[in-house]
């Protein structure tokens, strides 16, 4: 057969399939067996879709907000300085909203990147890196913006 | 404007004139037994443009090169053996006409993706039907079996007629980007089989299916990017059942 057929399909590069070596096979979904089945991780991804909507809608209104009070209200950009952050964290008011935008955005966009993750990395090992990277970043920033927002002293020098 | 006896002539030879254009077929080979490497071969055939892609690959297979490899059954749409990637996009080869596809371009032709190619177009389906039988793609029922048959309204019916039409075609899961990356999603195809059931009022294990697609390689894997939409050849409205799916879910537990 092989003169005829590799002369009708062109050059041929790459190694020869066989009984040792055959071609590569794409794994079956998963096997399902019992009739309830329970699925994996609870309800976590249904958790993080609707987590990804309602913190959209709140996060439309907390940064248009943020935007327009720091960058166009009243002097806009000009006017931001020690000063004015000091003077915003010492009501209560600003104080939750900047904590509320500061989880709510960490948390989208890591549920987002985690997706990315999951819809790109093709290799267990590269996912599980990665999003170890991206788990380690988000708590770190999480929690340094967290403790800034509490422990600000506007008497620092 | 000429006169009506010149365009008289003119017609006749237009219709003396052959019909047949000369189209460049750009198919994508893959032989196991020959090499691991898939390469894109040529073949200029002489069809008719209203003829259809499917006679373009008969005609090569049949006259030109035997060892070409796909799979077609009726050849009319209804079985869906042959669907395709034709130009970049899933479709039928039965269903798409030469002319609709600019023939001027060699047209390229090549297996549907995520799947693992067995020969030439032909490709393993086995993950796409076990995603399948996963959504338990039949009637399940309570009691005792009726006398008669199980009635159901117009309306309750028209509510899943969109996804009755399905023909498990694995256009929609193989033009999915979730589905390309490891196949474990279970993809357009099984998510419209599970939302004729769902939203079936004769059947009982809607609450099961539910559950199954909540798994993490289920419904929430979607992103809504349309692909599935706009690859179904019976003009299913894809997206919309798997979101269909998702709103269930979340307003019948809550």
């Amino acid at each position: 057969m092989s003169a005829d057929t590799s002369s009708a399909i062109g050059p041929v590069e790459g190694s020869v399939y066989d009984v040792d070596n055959p071609a590569p096979y794409i794994e079956a979904p998963r096997k399902r067996t019992g009739k309830t089945p329970r699925s994996t991780r609870g309800n976590f991804e249904m958790a993080a879709w609707l987590f990804m909507r309602l913190s959209g809608i709140v996060l439309v209104v907390l940064v248009i907000g943020h935007l327009l009070i720091q960058l166009v209200l009243d002097g806009g950009v000009s006017k931001i300085g020690f000063a004015f952050v000091a003077g915003r964290w010492a009501s209560p008011f600003w104080q939750v909203w900047d904590l509320l935008m500061l989880w709510l955005a960490m948390l989208h966009g890591a549920n987002g990147l985690r997706t990315v993750i999951n819809d790109y990395a093709e290799r267990a090992n590269t996912r599980l890196w990665l999003k170890g990277l991206l788990y380690t970043a988000t708590v770190f920033t999480i929690l340094l913006g967290t403790l800034v927002i509490f422990t600000f002293d506007p008497n620092i020098r | 404007m000429a006169t009506p006896v010149m365009d008289k002539a003119e017609a006749v030879a237009k219709s003396q004139a052959s019909p047949y254009i000369t189209v460049t077929f750009r198919i994508r080979r893959f032989n196991p037994e020959v090499s691991d490497a898939a390469v894109w071969e040529d073949f200029q055939i002489e069809i008719d443009p209203k003829e259809r892609v499917l006679d373009g690959l008969h005609k090569i297979k049949w006259d030109v090169d035997g060892t070409l490899t796909f799979r077609r059954s009726c050849a009319h749409g209804i079985c869906g053996s042959d669907a395709m990637r034709i130009n970049g996009k899933n479709r039928l080869a039965c269903k798409t006409l030469i002319k609709d596809i600019n023939p001027e371009k060699p047209i390229t032709v090549e297996a549907i993706k995520g799947l693992t190619v067995l020969k030439d177009l032909v490709v393993d389906m086995e993950p796409f039907f076990q995603a399948y039988r996963d959504v338990m793609p039949f009637l399940v029922t309570k009691g005792n079996e009726p006398t008669r048959e199980r009635l159901q309204s117009a309306e309750d019916r028209e509510r899943f007629d969109d996804t009755t039409k399905c023909i498990l075609c694995a256009a929609c899961t193989s033009s999915c980007p979730v589905f390309w990356n490891d196949g474990q999603y279970f993809g357009p195809a099984a998510i419209v089989n599970a939302h004729r059931f769902i939203f079936d009022s004769r059947d009982e294990a809607g609450e099961q299916r539910l559950e199954i697609l909540n798994d993490k390689d289920g419904v929430w894997r979607c992103r809504t990017t349309f692909n599935c939409t706009d690859a179904c050849p019976r003009g299913i409205e894809v997206t919309k059942a798997i979101q269909e799916v998702k709103r269930a879910l979340i307003t019948r537990r809550f």
